[in-house]
Protein backbone atom coordinates (compact mmCIF):
# COMPACT_ATOMS: atom_id res chain seq x y z
CA UNK A 1 0.00 0.00 0.00
CA UNK A 2 1.38 3.45 -0.80
CA UNK A 3 2.32 5.62 2.18
CA UNK A 4 0.06 8.48 3.28
CA UNK A 5 2.69 10.91 2.01
CA UNK A 6 2.76 9.19 -1.39
CA UNK A 7 -1.03 9.43 -1.55
CA UNK A 8 -0.84 13.12 -0.73
CA UNK A 9 1.77 13.63 -3.47
CA UNK A 10 -0.43 11.84 -5.99
CA UNK A 11 -3.56 13.74 -4.92
CA UNK A 12 -2.37 16.94 -6.56
CA UNK A 13 -2.89 18.99 -3.39
CA UNK A 14 -0.34 21.62 -2.30
CA UNK A 15 2.12 19.64 -0.16
CA UNK A 16 3.65 20.87 3.08
CA UNK A 17 6.50 19.07 4.76
CA UNK A 18 8.56 20.19 7.71
CA UNK A 19 11.34 18.85 9.87
CA UNK A 20 11.57 17.05 13.17
CA UNK A 21 15.15 17.24 14.31
CA UNK A 22 16.38 14.71 16.86
CA UNK A 23 18.53 16.24 19.58
CA UNK A 24 21.79 15.16 21.14
CA UNK A 25 20.82 12.69 23.82
CA UNK A 26 17.82 10.63 24.81
CA UNK A 27 15.60 13.48 25.96
CA UNK A 28 13.03 13.56 23.17
CA UNK A 29 10.63 16.04 24.78
CA UNK A 30 11.36 18.94 22.43
CA UNK A 31 11.02 16.73 19.38
CA UNK A 32 7.82 15.19 20.74
CA UNK A 33 6.42 18.68 21.31
CA UNK A 34 7.15 19.61 17.68
CA UNK A 35 5.65 16.36 16.38
CA UNK A 36 2.51 16.87 18.47
CA UNK A 37 2.19 20.45 17.25
CA UNK A 38 2.69 19.70 13.54
CA UNK A 39 1.76 16.09 12.74
CA UNK A 40 -1.80 16.90 11.70
CA UNK A 41 -0.91 20.11 9.88
CA UNK A 42 1.66 18.77 7.43
CA UNK A 43 1.83 15.95 4.89
CA UNK A 44 5.15 14.64 6.11
CA UNK A 45 7.86 15.30 8.67
CA UNK A 46 11.48 14.87 7.62
CA UNK A 47 13.56 13.39 10.38
CA UNK A 48 17.10 14.66 9.93
CA UNK A 49 20.13 12.37 9.91
CA UNK A 50 22.94 13.78 12.08
CA UNK A 51 22.20 17.19 10.58
CA UNK A 52 25.30 19.18 9.66
CA UNK A 53 27.35 16.09 10.57
CA UNK A 54 26.66 16.62 14.26
CA UNK A 55 26.09 13.30 16.08
CA UNK A 56 22.56 13.06 17.48
CA UNK A 57 19.70 10.66 18.23
CA UNK A 58 19.29 8.64 15.01
CA UNK A 59 16.92 9.61 12.23
CA UNK A 60 15.44 6.12 12.15
CA UNK A 61 14.62 6.30 15.86
CA UNK A 62 13.08 9.72 15.31
CA UNK A 63 11.08 8.50 12.33
CA UNK A 64 9.67 5.61 14.37
CA UNK A 65 8.73 8.12 17.06
CA UNK A 66 6.86 10.26 14.50
CA UNK A 67 5.04 7.11 13.33
CA UNK A 68 4.17 6.05 16.88
CA UNK A 69 2.75 9.51 17.56
CA UNK A 70 0.51 9.30 14.53
CA UNK A 71 2.56 11.45 12.16
CA UNK A 72 3.90 10.68 8.70
CA UNK A 73 7.70 10.38 8.82
CA UNK A 74 10.08 10.98 5.94
CA UNK A 75 13.29 9.23 6.90
CA UNK A 76 16.37 11.20 5.89
CA UNK A 77 19.28 8.92 5.07
CA UNK A 78 22.74 10.17 4.23
CA UNK A 79 25.53 8.11 2.71
CA UNK A 80 28.08 9.65 5.06
CA UNK A 81 27.98 7.21 7.96
CA UNK A 82 26.89 3.82 6.60
CA UNK A 83 28.09 1.53 3.85
CA UNK A 84 25.68 -0.22 1.48
CA UNK A 85 25.14 -3.10 3.91
CA UNK A 86 24.14 -0.84 6.80
CA UNK A 87 21.96 1.37 4.58
CA UNK A 88 20.04 -1.61 3.21
CA UNK A 89 19.65 -3.06 6.71
CA UNK A 90 18.25 0.22 8.00
CA UNK A 91 15.83 0.37 5.07
CA UNK A 92 14.59 -3.11 6.00
CA UNK A 93 14.24 -2.03 9.63
CA UNK A 94 12.42 1.18 8.64
CA UNK A 95 10.00 -0.74 6.47
CA UNK A 96 9.31 -3.27 9.23
CA UNK A 97 8.30 -0.40 11.53
CA UNK A 98 5.99 1.35 9.08
CA UNK A 99 8.45 4.05 8.02
CA UNK A 100 7.80 4.10 4.28
CA UNK A 101 9.13 7.41 3.00
CA UNK A 102 12.83 8.01 2.53
CA UNK A 103 14.85 11.02 1.43
CA UNK A 104 18.20 9.97 -0.02
CA UNK A 105 21.07 12.37 0.58
CA UNK A 106 24.81 12.40 0.07
CA UNK A 107 25.42 14.00 3.46
CA UNK A 108 27.64 16.85 4.57
CA UNK A 109 31.34 16.30 5.06
CA UNK A 110 32.27 14.85 8.44
CA UNK A 111 34.69 17.77 8.70
CA UNK A 112 31.81 20.24 9.02
CA UNK A 113 30.44 18.58 12.15
CA UNK A 114 31.44 17.75 15.71
CA UNK A 115 33.28 14.47 15.09
CA UNK A 116 35.79 15.84 12.61
CA UNK A 117 38.24 12.95 12.95
CA UNK A 118 35.63 10.27 12.17
CA UNK A 119 35.95 8.10 9.06
CA UNK A 120 33.54 9.21 6.37
CA UNK A 121 31.94 6.40 4.37
CA UNK A 122 30.26 7.55 1.11
CA UNK A 123 30.22 3.97 -0.17
CA UNK A 124 27.12 4.97 -2.15
CA UNK A 125 26.03 8.37 -3.44
CA UNK A 126 22.52 9.77 -3.29
CA UNK A 127 21.46 8.54 -6.73
CA UNK A 128 22.80 5.07 -5.97
CA UNK A 129 20.87 5.06 -2.68
CA UNK A 130 17.65 5.84 -4.56
CA UNK A 131 18.47 2.95 -6.92
CA UNK A 132 19.14 0.69 -3.91
CA UNK A 133 15.66 1.46 -2.55
CA UNK A 134 14.16 0.46 -5.89
CA UNK A 135 16.25 -2.72 -5.96
CA UNK A 136 15.04 -3.77 -2.49
CA UNK A 137 11.47 -3.17 -3.62
CA UNK A 138 11.99 -5.78 -6.31
CA UNK A 139 12.65 -8.31 -3.58
CA UNK A 140 16.41 -8.49 -3.90
CA UNK A 141 19.35 -6.85 -2.17
CA UNK A 142 22.13 -5.01 -3.99
CA UNK A 143 24.13 -8.22 -4.29
CA UNK A 144 21.20 -9.87 -6.04
CA UNK A 145 20.19 -12.12 -3.17
CA UNK A 146 16.51 -12.74 -2.51
CA UNK A 147 14.82 -11.00 0.43
CA UNK A 148 12.49 -12.86 2.75
CA UNK A 149 9.87 -10.14 3.12
CA UNK A 150 10.00 -7.05 0.94
CA UNK A 151 9.82 -3.29 1.31
CA UNK A 152 7.92 -0.44 -0.27
CA UNK A 153 9.03 3.16 -0.09
CA UNK A 154 8.19 6.55 -1.46
CA UNK A 155 11.72 7.68 -2.29
CA UNK A 156 12.92 11.22 -2.77
CA UNK A 157 16.08 13.23 -3.17
CA UNK A 158 17.22 16.84 -3.20
CA UNK A 159 18.46 19.43 -5.65
CA UNK A 160 20.17 22.79 -5.27
CA UNK A 161 18.48 25.13 -7.78
CA UNK A 162 20.95 27.94 -7.05
CA UNK A 163 24.14 25.93 -7.45
CA UNK A 164 26.82 27.54 -9.54
CA UNK A 165 27.51 26.18 -12.10
CA UNK A 166 23.99 24.79 -12.38
CA UNK A 167 24.35 22.27 -15.20
CA UNK A 168 26.34 19.61 -13.25
CA UNK A 169 23.65 19.86 -10.55
CA UNK A 170 20.90 19.31 -13.13
CA UNK A 171 22.71 16.29 -14.59
CA UNK A 172 22.80 14.77 -11.10
CA UNK A 173 19.14 15.71 -10.59
CA UNK A 174 18.20 13.80 -13.73
CA UNK A 175 20.23 10.80 -12.58
CA UNK A 176 18.26 10.80 -9.31
CA UNK A 177 15.01 10.79 -11.26
CA UNK A 178 16.23 8.02 -13.55
CA UNK A 179 17.19 6.03 -10.44
CA UNK A 180 13.57 6.35 -9.31
CA UNK A 181 13.12 9.46 -7.14
CA UNK A 182 9.42 10.31 -6.86
CA UNK A 183 9.78 13.62 -5.07
CA UNK A 184 12.40 16.30 -4.70
CA UNK A 185 12.86 18.68 -1.80
CA UNK A 186 15.04 21.59 -2.83
CA UNK A 187 17.79 23.41 -0.98
CA UNK A 188 16.54 26.76 0.32
CA UNK A 189 15.28 29.10 -2.38
CA UNK A 190 14.81 32.83 -1.82
CA UNK A 191 14.97 34.27 -5.31
CA UNK A 192 11.61 33.35 -6.81
CA UNK A 193 12.49 34.50 -10.34
CA UNK A 194 15.50 32.20 -10.32
CA UNK A 195 13.43 29.37 -8.87
CA UNK A 196 10.78 29.83 -11.56
CA UNK A 197 13.48 29.37 -14.18
CA UNK A 198 14.52 26.14 -12.49
CA UNK A 199 10.89 24.99 -12.43
CA UNK A 200 10.46 25.70 -16.15
CA UNK A 201 13.19 23.13 -16.65
CA UNK A 202 12.03 20.71 -13.92
CA UNK A 203 8.40 20.64 -15.10
CA UNK A 204 9.39 18.44 -18.03
CA UNK A 205 9.96 15.55 -15.60
CA UNK A 206 7.21 13.56 -13.86
CA UNK A 207 8.38 14.33 -10.32
CA UNK A 208 6.88 16.30 -7.47
CA UNK A 209 8.98 19.28 -6.42
CA UNK A 210 8.78 20.83 -2.97
CA UNK A 211 10.54 24.18 -2.63
CA UNK A 212 12.87 24.49 0.35
CA UNK A 213 11.96 27.34 2.67
CA UNK A 214 14.43 28.13 5.44
CA UNK A 215 13.12 30.51 8.07
CA UNK A 216 15.29 33.62 8.32
CA UNK A 217 15.72 34.55 11.97
CA UNK A 218 17.86 37.71 11.66
CA UNK A 219 19.84 39.74 9.14
CA UNK A 220 23.17 38.38 10.45
CA UNK A 221 21.82 34.82 10.07
CA UNK A 222 20.92 35.59 6.44
CA UNK A 223 24.41 36.98 5.82
CA UNK A 224 25.93 33.95 7.55
CA UNK A 225 24.05 31.62 5.21
CA UNK A 226 25.21 33.55 2.17
CA UNK A 227 28.79 33.26 3.33
CA UNK A 228 28.81 29.72 4.72
CA UNK A 229 26.04 27.58 3.24
CA UNK A 230 26.83 26.26 -0.23
CA UNK A 231 24.06 26.74 -2.77
CA UNK A 232 22.04 29.19 -0.68
CA UNK A 233 21.70 32.83 -1.74
CA UNK A 234 19.65 35.30 0.24
CA UNK A 235 19.12 38.35 -2.00
CA UNK A 236 20.16 41.74 -0.60
CA UNK A 237 16.57 43.06 -0.59
CA UNK A 238 15.54 40.28 1.84
CA UNK A 239 18.56 40.96 4.06
CA UNK A 240 17.58 44.65 4.06
CA UNK A 241 14.01 43.72 4.91
CA UNK A 242 15.20 41.57 7.83
CA UNK A 243 17.44 44.42 9.00
CA UNK A 244 14.51 46.85 8.84
CA UNK A 245 12.56 44.87 11.45
CA UNK A 246 12.08 46.67 14.78
CA UNK A 247 14.20 45.52 17.71
CA UNK A 248 13.08 42.05 18.78
CA UNK A 249 10.93 41.73 15.66
CA UNK A 250 13.36 39.98 13.32
CA UNK A 251 11.90 36.52 13.85
CA UNK A 252 8.40 37.77 13.07
CA UNK A 253 9.78 39.42 9.95
CA UNK A 254 11.33 36.10 8.95
CA UNK A 255 8.00 34.34 9.48
CA UNK A 256 6.29 37.00 7.36
CA UNK A 257 8.84 36.54 4.53
CA UNK A 258 8.57 32.72 4.63
CA UNK A 259 4.76 32.96 4.64
CA UNK A 260 4.86 35.39 1.71
CA UNK A 261 7.09 33.09 -0.36
CA UNK A 262 4.89 30.06 0.33
CA UNK A 263 1.77 32.05 -0.58
CA UNK A 264 3.37 33.12 -3.87
CA UNK A 265 4.47 29.57 -4.71
CA UNK A 266 0.97 28.27 -4.06
CA UNK A 267 -0.95 31.07 -5.76
CA UNK A 268 1.26 31.09 -8.85
CA UNK A 269 1.42 27.29 -8.86
CA UNK A 270 5.20 27.47 -9.17
CA UNK A 271 5.77 23.96 -7.84
CA UNK A 272 3.96 21.16 -6.00
CA UNK A 273 4.50 22.25 -2.43
CA UNK A 274 7.04 23.42 0.12
CA UNK A 275 9.46 21.90 2.57
CA UNK A 276 9.74 24.24 5.53
CA UNK A 277 12.98 24.16 7.51
CA UNK A 278 12.72 26.19 10.68
CA UNK A 279 16.00 24.78 12.04
CA UNK A 280 15.46 24.53 15.80
CA UNK A 281 12.33 26.71 15.75
CA UNK A 282 9.92 24.08 14.44
CA UNK A 283 7.11 25.45 16.60
CA UNK A 284 7.17 28.52 14.32
CA UNK A 285 6.09 26.40 11.35
CA UNK A 286 2.52 26.86 12.58
CA UNK A 287 2.95 30.66 12.39
CA UNK A 288 4.61 30.41 8.97
CA UNK A 289 1.67 28.41 7.67
CA UNK A 290 -0.75 30.96 9.09
CA UNK A 291 1.25 33.77 7.46
CA UNK A 292 1.01 31.85 4.17
CA UNK A 293 -2.77 31.61 4.55
CA UNK A 294 -2.63 27.83 4.88
CA UNK A 295 -5.04 25.96 7.17
CA UNK B 1 56.76 13.73 -11.58
CA UNK B 2 55.02 12.37 -8.50
CA UNK B 3 56.27 12.98 -4.98
CA UNK B 4 55.50 11.69 -1.56
CA UNK B 5 54.00 14.67 0.24
CA UNK B 6 54.74 15.07 3.92
CA UNK B 7 54.19 17.43 6.83
CA UNK B 8 56.24 17.65 10.00
CA UNK B 9 54.48 16.31 13.07
CA UNK B 10 53.76 18.83 15.84
CA UNK B 11 56.78 19.36 18.14
CA UNK B 12 54.79 18.05 21.13
CA UNK B 13 54.08 14.78 19.36
CA UNK B 14 57.73 14.30 18.41
CA UNK B 15 58.66 15.07 22.00
CA UNK B 16 56.19 12.48 23.27
CA UNK B 17 57.42 9.85 20.82
CA UNK B 18 61.01 10.47 21.96
CA UNK B 19 60.13 10.40 25.64
CA UNK B 20 62.65 8.36 27.62
CA UNK B 21 65.10 8.29 24.74
CA UNK B 22 68.10 10.51 25.33
CA UNK B 23 70.30 9.70 22.34
CA UNK B 24 68.91 10.28 18.88
CA UNK B 25 70.23 9.82 15.34
CA UNK B 26 68.43 11.90 12.70
CA UNK B 27 67.93 10.80 9.08
CA UNK B 28 66.68 12.99 6.22
CA UNK B 29 66.22 12.22 2.53
CA UNK B 30 67.51 13.94 -0.58
CA UNK B 31 64.44 13.35 -2.73
CA UNK B 32 60.79 14.27 -2.07
CA UNK B 33 61.22 15.73 1.42
CA UNK B 34 64.14 17.87 0.25
CA UNK B 35 61.94 19.27 -2.50
CA UNK B 36 59.01 19.90 -0.14
CA UNK B 37 61.38 21.26 2.55
CA UNK B 38 60.17 18.85 5.21
CA UNK B 39 63.20 16.56 5.59
CA UNK B 40 66.17 17.90 3.62
CA UNK B 41 69.47 19.12 5.04
CA UNK B 42 68.16 22.45 6.46
CA UNK B 43 65.26 20.71 8.22
CA UNK B 44 67.54 17.99 9.61
CA UNK B 45 69.89 20.69 10.94
CA UNK B 46 66.98 22.59 12.50
CA UNK B 47 65.72 19.38 14.14
CA UNK B 48 69.20 18.69 15.52
CA UNK B 49 69.30 22.17 17.04
CA UNK B 50 65.81 21.86 18.46
CA UNK B 51 66.45 18.44 20.05
CA UNK B 52 69.78 19.59 21.48
CA UNK B 53 68.04 22.54 23.11
CA UNK B 54 65.60 20.10 24.69
CA UNK B 55 68.49 18.20 26.24
CA UNK B 56 68.73 15.31 23.79
CA UNK B 57 72.10 14.04 22.62
CA UNK B 58 72.14 13.90 18.84
CA UNK B 59 74.64 11.15 18.04
CA UNK B 60 74.71 12.15 14.39
CA UNK B 61 72.70 13.15 11.32
CA UNK B 62 72.66 12.18 7.69
CA UNK B 63 70.64 12.88 4.57
CA UNK B 64 70.46 9.73 2.42
CA UNK B 65 69.90 10.18 -1.33
CA UNK B 66 66.69 8.13 -1.67
CA UNK B 67 65.42 6.75 1.63
CA UNK B 68 62.93 4.33 0.06
CA UNK B 69 65.67 2.68 -2.04
CA UNK B 70 66.90 -0.71 -0.86
CA UNK B 71 70.48 0.64 -0.97
CA UNK B 72 69.70 2.92 1.99
CA UNK B 73 70.81 0.20 4.43
CA UNK B 74 74.28 0.09 2.88
CA UNK B 75 74.55 3.87 2.88
CA UNK B 76 73.62 3.99 6.56
CA UNK B 77 76.39 1.44 7.19
CA UNK B 78 78.81 4.34 6.79
CA UNK B 79 77.45 5.92 9.97
CA UNK B 80 76.96 2.63 11.77
CA UNK B 81 78.79 3.68 14.95
CA UNK B 82 76.75 6.84 15.43
CA UNK B 83 73.56 4.85 14.86
CA UNK B 84 74.64 2.19 17.35
CA UNK B 85 75.05 4.87 20.02
CA UNK B 86 71.48 6.09 19.55
CA UNK B 87 68.38 4.92 21.42
CA UNK B 88 66.23 5.65 18.37
CA UNK B 89 66.31 6.87 14.79
CA UNK B 90 64.27 10.02 14.20
CA UNK B 91 63.44 9.81 10.53
CA UNK B 92 62.52 12.88 8.52
CA UNK B 93 61.39 11.04 5.39
CA UNK B 94 58.04 9.85 4.16
CA UNK B 95 56.65 6.61 5.58
CA UNK B 96 58.12 4.66 2.65
CA UNK B 97 61.56 5.73 3.79
CA UNK B 98 60.81 5.09 7.46
CA UNK B 99 59.65 1.56 6.68
CA UNK B 100 62.63 0.85 4.44
CA UNK B 101 65.00 1.91 7.21
CA UNK B 102 63.03 0.04 9.88
CA UNK B 103 63.39 -3.17 7.85
CA UNK B 104 67.13 -2.73 7.37
CA UNK B 105 68.36 -1.37 10.72
CA UNK B 106 67.71 -3.10 14.01
CA UNK B 107 66.62 0.08 15.75
CA UNK B 108 63.45 1.71 16.96
CA UNK B 109 62.29 4.18 14.27
CA UNK B 110 60.36 7.35 15.05
CA UNK B 111 58.75 9.20 12.11
CA UNK B 112 59.12 12.96 12.40
CA UNK B 113 56.75 13.51 9.47
CA UNK B 114 53.22 12.51 8.55
CA UNK B 115 52.87 11.21 5.01
CA UNK B 116 49.86 12.92 3.43
CA UNK B 117 49.51 11.65 -0.11
CA UNK B 118 51.31 10.84 -3.34
CA UNK B 119 51.24 14.23 -5.04
CA UNK B 120 51.38 15.17 -8.68
CA UNK B 121 53.29 18.38 -9.29
CA UNK B 122 50.64 20.50 -11.00
CA UNK B 123 52.41 23.84 -10.90
CA UNK B 124 55.64 25.36 -9.62
CA UNK B 125 55.85 24.19 -6.02
CA UNK B 126 52.26 22.92 -6.04
CA UNK B 127 51.23 19.30 -5.55
CA UNK B 128 47.79 17.75 -5.76
CA UNK B 129 46.42 14.33 -4.95
CA UNK B 130 45.01 13.09 -8.23
CA UNK B 131 45.00 9.30 -7.79
CA UNK B 132 44.35 7.17 -4.73
CA UNK B 133 45.39 3.90 -6.40
CA UNK B 134 41.99 2.29 -5.82
CA UNK B 135 42.42 -0.53 -8.29
CA UNK B 136 39.24 0.12 -10.28
CA UNK B 137 40.02 3.06 -12.53
CA UNK B 138 36.99 4.96 -13.88
CA UNK B 139 38.65 8.01 -15.41
CA UNK B 140 37.87 6.81 -18.93
CA UNK B 141 34.38 8.25 -18.40
CA UNK B 142 35.27 11.40 -16.48
CA UNK B 143 37.57 13.19 -18.89
CA UNK B 144 40.68 11.84 -17.16
CA UNK B 145 39.93 13.46 -13.80
CA UNK B 146 39.50 11.05 -10.89
CA UNK B 147 36.43 11.87 -8.76
CA UNK B 148 37.24 9.05 -6.35
CA UNK B 149 40.30 11.08 -5.35
CA UNK B 150 39.58 14.67 -6.36
CA UNK B 151 36.06 14.75 -4.85
CA UNK B 152 36.25 14.94 -1.05
CA UNK B 153 33.43 12.38 -0.84
CA UNK B 154 34.62 10.25 -3.74
CA UNK B 155 31.28 10.66 -5.53
CA UNK B 156 31.02 9.08 -8.97
CA UNK B 157 27.68 10.41 -10.25
CA UNK B 158 28.12 14.16 -10.05
CA UNK B 159 28.51 16.90 -7.47
CA UNK B 160 26.96 16.99 -4.01
CA UNK B 161 25.01 19.97 -2.71
CA UNK B 162 28.16 21.36 -1.14
CA UNK B 163 29.67 22.43 -4.45
CA UNK B 164 30.26 26.13 -4.15
CA UNK B 165 31.19 28.25 -7.17
CA UNK B 166 33.57 25.59 -8.38
CA UNK B 167 35.05 24.97 -4.94
CA UNK B 168 34.52 22.28 -2.29
CA UNK B 169 32.38 22.68 0.82
CA UNK B 170 35.31 21.77 3.06
CA UNK B 171 37.82 24.28 1.77
CA UNK B 172 37.39 27.13 -0.70
CA UNK B 173 40.95 26.65 -1.90
CA UNK B 174 40.13 23.13 -3.10
CA UNK B 175 38.46 22.72 -6.48
CA UNK B 176 35.14 20.89 -6.83
CA UNK B 177 36.13 17.78 -8.81
CA UNK B 178 32.74 17.64 -10.51
CA UNK B 179 32.95 21.23 -11.73
CA UNK B 180 36.34 20.35 -13.20
CA UNK B 181 35.01 17.14 -14.78
CA UNK B 182 32.01 19.04 -16.16
CA UNK B 183 34.23 21.72 -17.68
CA UNK B 184 36.58 19.14 -19.20
CA UNK B 185 33.79 17.02 -20.69
CA UNK B 186 31.98 20.09 -21.97
CA UNK B 187 35.14 21.25 -23.69
CA UNK B 188 35.46 17.81 -25.28
CA UNK B 189 31.80 17.78 -26.31
CA UNK B 190 31.28 14.65 -24.21
CA UNK B 191 28.83 15.65 -21.46
CA UNK B 192 26.98 12.44 -22.34
CA UNK B 193 29.67 10.61 -20.34
CA UNK B 194 28.66 12.56 -17.24
CA UNK B 195 25.01 11.69 -17.79
CA UNK B 196 25.76 7.99 -17.60
CA UNK B 197 24.70 6.47 -14.28
CA UNK B 198 27.68 4.95 -12.50
CA UNK B 199 26.98 1.85 -10.46
CA UNK B 200 28.18 1.69 -6.84
CA UNK B 201 31.94 1.40 -6.81
CA UNK B 202 33.77 -1.89 -6.60
CA UNK B 203 35.95 -1.56 -3.51
CA UNK B 204 37.60 -4.89 -4.17
CA UNK B 205 40.13 -3.64 -6.72
CA UNK B 206 43.06 -4.94 -4.73
CA UNK B 207 42.21 -6.02 -1.20
CA UNK B 208 44.44 -4.19 1.25
CA UNK B 209 47.36 -4.74 1.69
CA UNK B 210 48.25 -4.57 -1.98
CA UNK B 211 50.75 -7.11 -3.26
CA UNK B 212 52.31 -7.60 -6.67
CA UNK B 213 55.02 -9.83 -8.05
CA UNK B 214 56.45 -9.58 -11.55
CA UNK B 215 55.31 -12.75 -13.32
CA UNK B 216 58.04 -15.29 -13.95
CA UNK B 217 59.15 -15.47 -17.62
Amino acid sequence: MPSAFKKALDSGKFIITCEAAPGKGTNLEKMKHHIELLKDKVDGMNVTDHQSSVMRFPSLGGAILVKEMGGEPILQMTCRDRNRMALQADLLFASSRGVNNVLCLTGDSVMLGDHKEAKAVFDLDSSQLVAAVRTLEKGRDMAGNELDGGVRFCAGAIVTPEANPIEPQLIKFEKKLEAGAEFIQTQAVYDMDNFKKFMEYARQFPVKILAGIILLTSAPMARFMNKNVAGVTVPQNLIDEMASAPKGGALNKGIEIAGRMIRQIKEENICDGVHVMAIGKEEKVVDIMAAAGLP
Amino acid sequence: MIRSITRQKPAEEIERLLDGMGRIFIIGCGTCVTLTRTGGLPEVEAMKKSLSEKGKVVTGTTVVPVACDNLTGEILGEVENQIKQADALLIMTCAYGVQTIARQMKKMVIPALDTLFIGKETGAGEFNEVCSQCGTCIIGETGGICPVTACHKGLVNGPCGGTNNGKCEIDNTKDCAWTAIYNRLKELGRLDAMRKYQKPRNHLGEPSPGKFAIPAE
